[in-house]
């Protein structure tokens, strides 16, 4: 795949005002507005149930929006779905792959939704396998591929019409660390060509590696945005200080202090900066043991601004 | 009100279907080809010595070239409606195959279209066979008999629309079971393909002509044993009219089933 997908033609390639969507009484996304810029990856995360979803199933045309407007390459959705659908690929969370059909078909069956003439789509499928080194399964049924492999076809099938945005509902969920960094590496690999992303996900990590600017959603509202390094600087700062099992004293001293923490009961966080003179007086004063200094983290944010209760 | 995003695009599920029943052609041409053989054997040779021979339109025909077409409408209806039911359902519930599908410029109208028009297809396959193996016995009148294929077709989009209609409100696969037992078995059997409908007592007559398979027997057994009457012409507009609310139900169904 030599191509690069500098696609500036359009000024926004997502652009979402007000969006909204309730089914019966339940509001699943409650009127947020964003915008993706070309070649950008731009990730929504946010816990289950936050509405996650459902946004990026109205921006492919899956779901009927409620309210508001929802613009793709310029285009109203519910007006020119048929051809703001001919230009996106799509990763579904749930495997859609087509067990009757063999790795090489599935691809082939897929262009032709696309309308994809069938010598273009042979061509295509087989740079595309390649790409996400499936060539030698090609004759394979869908069945007999792993959990990585069966994503990395998913990948492929999603970008089997050169799309200009692709967007992607969790791709690495319930694979193993190789496969996850494997899928990583080719959605790497399509940034810096220039793909736009939209990714959906609850791995901070991965939304840490990918994402140019992320929002965090729940309750089907926008908690923050930002770029990833920015939004840890702002939420939590540098560095965070995690003490297990907090005495008494030490509960009192932090209270003492001008700091900014989270006592969580059993574990007790003090979000900071450069402060490495107060982590080697909590250690040698409080507790030798329990207690570390860390780079904050995405995660950090991601918790302190949705809570810590389990959902569902 | 229902507005269809209805486009040629249907006919690219159509070939997914397609794609997929040409790896294992030679395994589904198997049923159609073998059941006219069973079911002759036994009702032909089994049966007809009680029978005998059956009245149809004022003259006296041979049980088996009785039954002969008949079988062959029975066919149409199995063939639509278990594609649209069972397979249909595997393919929206288990497979995911139309999720994917919706994620490309085809709308959820053309994914239904291309299924109802493939189990039509399949009904003009086995149509096809059958007719050709029941020709082996000399039972079938040419040329009028070749009328049974656009009727394959016609009548096959009758059942696939209805059984598309079931799809779109069942809970799971197993409640398909319902509309086999309350509608495609009452109608195996009092459509008039085993025994001439004139046997029932009058109300029970004007009740099977609600079933689309007792139009669609009296056509094929029209077609192949001859004699043409006014009433034919009914059938057809009856099923047609069958096909186009049925259609428009499984495409209002699925919608509310789909969408969301």
């Amino acid at each position: 795949m030599t191509e690069t997908y500098s696609n500036h033609r359009f000024p926004c390639v997502v652009e979402a005002e007000n969006l909204t969507k309730r089914f019966n009484h339940f509001t699943a996304v409650n009127g947020i507005s964003f915008k993706i810029l070309p070649g950008e990856c731009f990730g929504i995360l946010g816990p289950n149930g936050a509405g996650k979803t459902t946004t990026i199933r109205m921006v492919y045309g899956f779901s009927p929006m409620t309210d508001g407007t929802l613009k793709v390459f310029g285009l109203d959705i519910r007006r020119d779905w048929r051809r703001i659908k001919a230009a996106i690929g799509v990763c579904q969370q749930e495997n859609s792959l087509d067990p009757d059909l063999t790795v090489l078909q599935n691809l082939e069956v897929f262009a032709r939704y696309f309308d994809i003439p069938g010598k273009v789509a042979r061509e295509r499928a087989n740079e595309l396998l390649a790409f996400f080194a499936l060539e030698h399964r090609q004759e394979a049924q869908v069945s007999e591929l792993s959990g990585g492999m069966m994503r990395r076809l998913v990948l492929a099938r999603a970008l089997i019409n050169n799309p200009d945005l692709l967007i992607l509902d969790e791709p690495t969920t319930g694979l193993d660390p190789q496969s996850r960094h494997q899928v990583w590496d080719r959605l790497e690999d399509l940034r810096k060509k220039g793909m736009s992303i939209l990714l959906t996900t609850h791995y901070m990590e991965e939304a840490s590696q990918l994402c140019d600017r992320l929002v965090i959603i729940d309750h089907g509202l926008i908690l923050v945005e930002g770029k990833p390094e920015d939004l840890i600087a702002y939420h939590v700062g540098r560095d965070v200080i995690e003490i297990n099992e907090p005495s008494q004293e030490l509960r009192s001293f932090v209270q003492s202090q001008d700091l900014e923490y989270e006592d969580l009961g059993h574990r007790l966080m003090i979000y900071c900066e450069d402060r490495g003179d107060l982590y080697e007086k909590i250690t040698r004063d409080f507790c030798r043991e329990g207690c570390l200094m860390r780079m904050a983290t995405l995660e950090d944010v991601f918790l302190k601004l949705t809570g810590r209760e389990l959902r569902e | 009100m229902l507005k269809l995003n209805l486009s040629r695009r249907f006919v690219r599920v159509w070939q997914r279907n397609l794609t997929v029943y040409r790896k294992s052609w030679k395994i589904s041409f198997i049923p159609p080809f073998l059941e006219p053989f069973f079911y002759l054997a036994a009702f032909g040779v089994g049966l007809s010595g009680l029978v005998g021979s059956v009245r149809f339109q004022g003259s006296e025909i041979s049980y088996v070239q009785f039954i002969a077409p008949g079988l062959i409408g029975m066919s149409i209806m199995y063939n639509a409606f278990f594609e649209t039911t069972y397979a249909s359902f595997v393919r929206m519930y288990y497979q995911k195959t139309f999720d994917a599908i919706m994620a490309t410029p085809l709308s959820l109208e053309e994914v239904i279209t291309g299924e109802i028009i493939w189990g039509a297809t399949k009904s003009l396959i086995a149509a096809t066979i059958m007719l050709g193996v029941i020709s082996f016995f000399g039972l079938l009148r040419y040329p009028s008999c070749l009328l049974i294929l656009p009727l394959a077709l016609v009548g096959g989009i009758a059942f696939a629309s209805i059984g598309m209609f079931f799809t779109g409100i069942v809970v799971n696969i197993e409640m398909f079971n319902l509309p086999v037992f309350l509608f495609v078995t009452p109608m195996f059997l009092f459509s008039g393909i085993f025994f001439p409908l004139e046997n029932l007592p009058p109300w029970a007559q004007h009740a099977a002509l609600v079933f689309p398979l007792t139009h669609l027997t009296i056509l094929t057994r029209s077609f192949s044993v001859g004699g043409h009457e006014s009433s034919l012409l009914w059938s057809v507009v009856y099923l047609v009219f069958f096909s186009l609310v049925f259609f428009l139900l499984a495409l209002r169904q699925m919608n509310r089933r789909l969408i969301k």
